[in-house]
């Protein structure tokens, strides 16, 4: 009998050469889909520009010293909100497509799924970021002179895992439901900016609100950032945010990912995982 | 020998949602059957009777709420790891990103199922080539694609991992006269020169008859009827005592549903 060449010989599982590193799939689809929605992302990062702009022009009317407060503000909030976002975003984007069962059914296990975006994530925050910076300094000028930079970005990578942990809650949303998900996790995103001083300190905050602020990782990181970097803060001065913020990541990514096993369990049980859209 | 996907005695309701607002709908009422290794298995139904309820519990994207199902011997809840190595699926709706071209998407496949690229990129191409997909439009985005194309493209990213269970879900529904008849045929050599294990549900009698080597006919989500397509004409042709009875026949006697309204049927498969 003639066989198709194309399945000859039928390999059993598991005796194929298997290419490492999966989690790959995911940044290389995600970046390949920036590629083509580039009139989205022009649109996204002159928004983003012109937005940190603004503010550090109210920074400039309020007097020179104001000026970087506020520009930390937005580039921290940038990249850790992007991070969040993103999270989320790749899961509903997989939702409206009709992919996700097709990702679900593939034989990698879950976490490399996540952290296969969550990777994605922290690299294209960076280059947003970076690019932001870049015009920031292009238009106002700013100067870092004993500045603690090295401490600062310490601080920036060790404060993107507990937002990666609640980037991983937050991606729960989609899955519950496709229309809702995306914009309720936008409403966890305000909360988090309101609370956090990325804009101002704490202290003007109303008592009760000021209590929430004390769960947000982005006081901590906001706060060890600005110390760094405005009062030129030694790793020595920053260490126990540092540590603090990475016992939040090492506790908050394993509940995350708990969070998400179990809401894909209940998208399961329920048929929620079917196209929709 | 052992089945190579056996279901025995599974059940799956829905419930209507959080606030119990919809009827429950009983999708699988307590299903059994066994699937040969090597066999084309049809499963044909009207819309809303528990098709593509069953190939979500096989592919394990959907939990039973009773029973068990297995795939190659490992039970598809428990095992589902191991389950997922063995299987792929074509879907009625050739879901993909939309914007990205046919490579860029089964790049992503081969990616997630650790498939080298250019082995998958080769079987892409191959498998491409038998069902006449130009390789000119490899790297065109899927919307600039015909629904047909998709389809072959679906069909090629089933098969980039090798796998030893492939489940059609109605993979020739709304596709053209030509390109119906291409997947077809490309299924029928895959059942004549392959060792696959295909299971296949569908609308159409033609296909039913011709490529599966049983068929099972599902309503209501219980399986009424399984054998050859020739022993389910024969039993109908005795009981009627005419010779002229084909497929469609003995599914509209079976499911009791005049062939339009089966197609009219809001889709809750």
């Amino acid at each position: 009998m003639q066989r198709i060449p194309t399945l000859e010989p039928m390999v059993p599982a598991g005796a194929e050469p298997r290419m490492r590193l999966r989690f790959l799939a995911l940044i290389e689809r995600n970046f390949a889909l920036i590629k083509r929605y580039i009139g989205w992302e022009v649109v996204f990062v002159f928004y983003n520009i012109v937005n940190a702009l603004c503010i550090a022009f109210i920074g400039v009317t309020q007097g020179k010293g104001h000026v970087l407060y506020l520009v930390i503000g937005a580039l921290i909030w940038g990249f850790l909100s992007l991070l969040f976002h993103e999270l989320a975003e790749q899961v509903q984007w997989e939702r409206w497509e009709g992919t996700i069962e097709y990702s679900f059914m593939a034989p990698m296990h879950r976490l490399t799924y996540l952290l296969g975006n969550c990777f994605y994530a922290v690299v294209y925050g960076v280059l947003r970021s970076a690019l932001l910076l870049g015009v920031l300094v292009l238009f106002l000028g700013l100067s870092l002179k004993g500045a603690n930079i090295a401490g600062a970005l310490v601080v920036l990578v060790v404060s993107g895992l507990s937002f990666i942990g609640l980037g991983l809650i937050a991606a729960i949303l989609p899955v519950l439901s496709t229309e809702k998900g995306a914009q309720a996790s936008h409403i966890f995103q305000a909360v988090i900016l309101l609370i956090s001083g990325v804009y101002y300190e704490v202290d003007v905050l109303p008592a009760w609100i000021r209590s929430l602020s004390v769960a947000s990782p982005a006081t901590y990181t906001l706060r060890a950032i600005r110390a760094a970097l405005l009062e030129g803060a030694s790793f020595k001065e920053l260490a126990p945010t540092i540590l603090l913020l990475a016992g939040i990541g090492i506790v908050l990514i394993p509940v995350g990912f708990a969070v998400f096993s179990l809401a894909e369990r209940w998208a399961k049980r329920t048929g929620k995982l079917k196209r929709s859209g | 020998m052992q089945p190579i996907i056996s279901c025995r005695d599974v059940h799956k309701t829905f419930n209507g949602g959080i606030l119990k607002r919809k009827k429950p709908v009983h999708a699988l009422a307590g299903i059994n059957f066994d699937v040969r290794s090597g066999e084309c298995f049809g499963l044909i139904g009207p819309n809303g009777s528990g098709k593509s309820t069953l190939i979500r519990v096989l592919s394990t994207l959907l939990y039973p709420d009773q029973g068990q199902a297995h795939v190659c011997g490992f039970d598809v809840v428990r095992k589902p790891y191991r389950v997922r190595e063995l299987i792929s699926r074509v879907s009625v709706d050739a879901a993909f990103f939309k914007k990205l071209s046919a490579w860029e998407n089964l790049r992503y496949s081969a990616r997630l199922y650790g498939v080298p690229l250019r082995i998958a990129r080769q079987r892409a191409l191959d498998v491409l080539a038998e069902l006449g997909f130009s390789a000119r439009r490899f790297n065109d985005s899927m919307e600039d694609l015909s629904r047909g194309m998709q389809q072959k493209v679906a069909v090629a990213r089933a098969l980039i991992n090798r796998p030893q269970v492939l489940l059609l879900d109605e993979p020739t529904t709304g596709l053209d006269p030509r390109s119906k008849r291409e997947v077809e045929a490309y299924i029928q050599r895959l059942r004549n020169q392959t060792d696959l294990t295909i299971f296949l549900t569908t609308h159409d009698m033609y296909e039913a008859e011709h490529l599966c080597d049983r068929v099972a006919i599902i309503d209501k989500g219980r399986i009424v009827a399984l054998d050859t397509p020739k022993m389910l004409k024969r039993i109908l042709a005795r009981k009627r005592g005419s010779d002229h009875v084909s497929l469609e026949d003995v599914f509209l006697e079976l499911t009791h549903k005049e062939w339009v309204d089966a197609e009219g049927d809001d889709d809750g498969d």
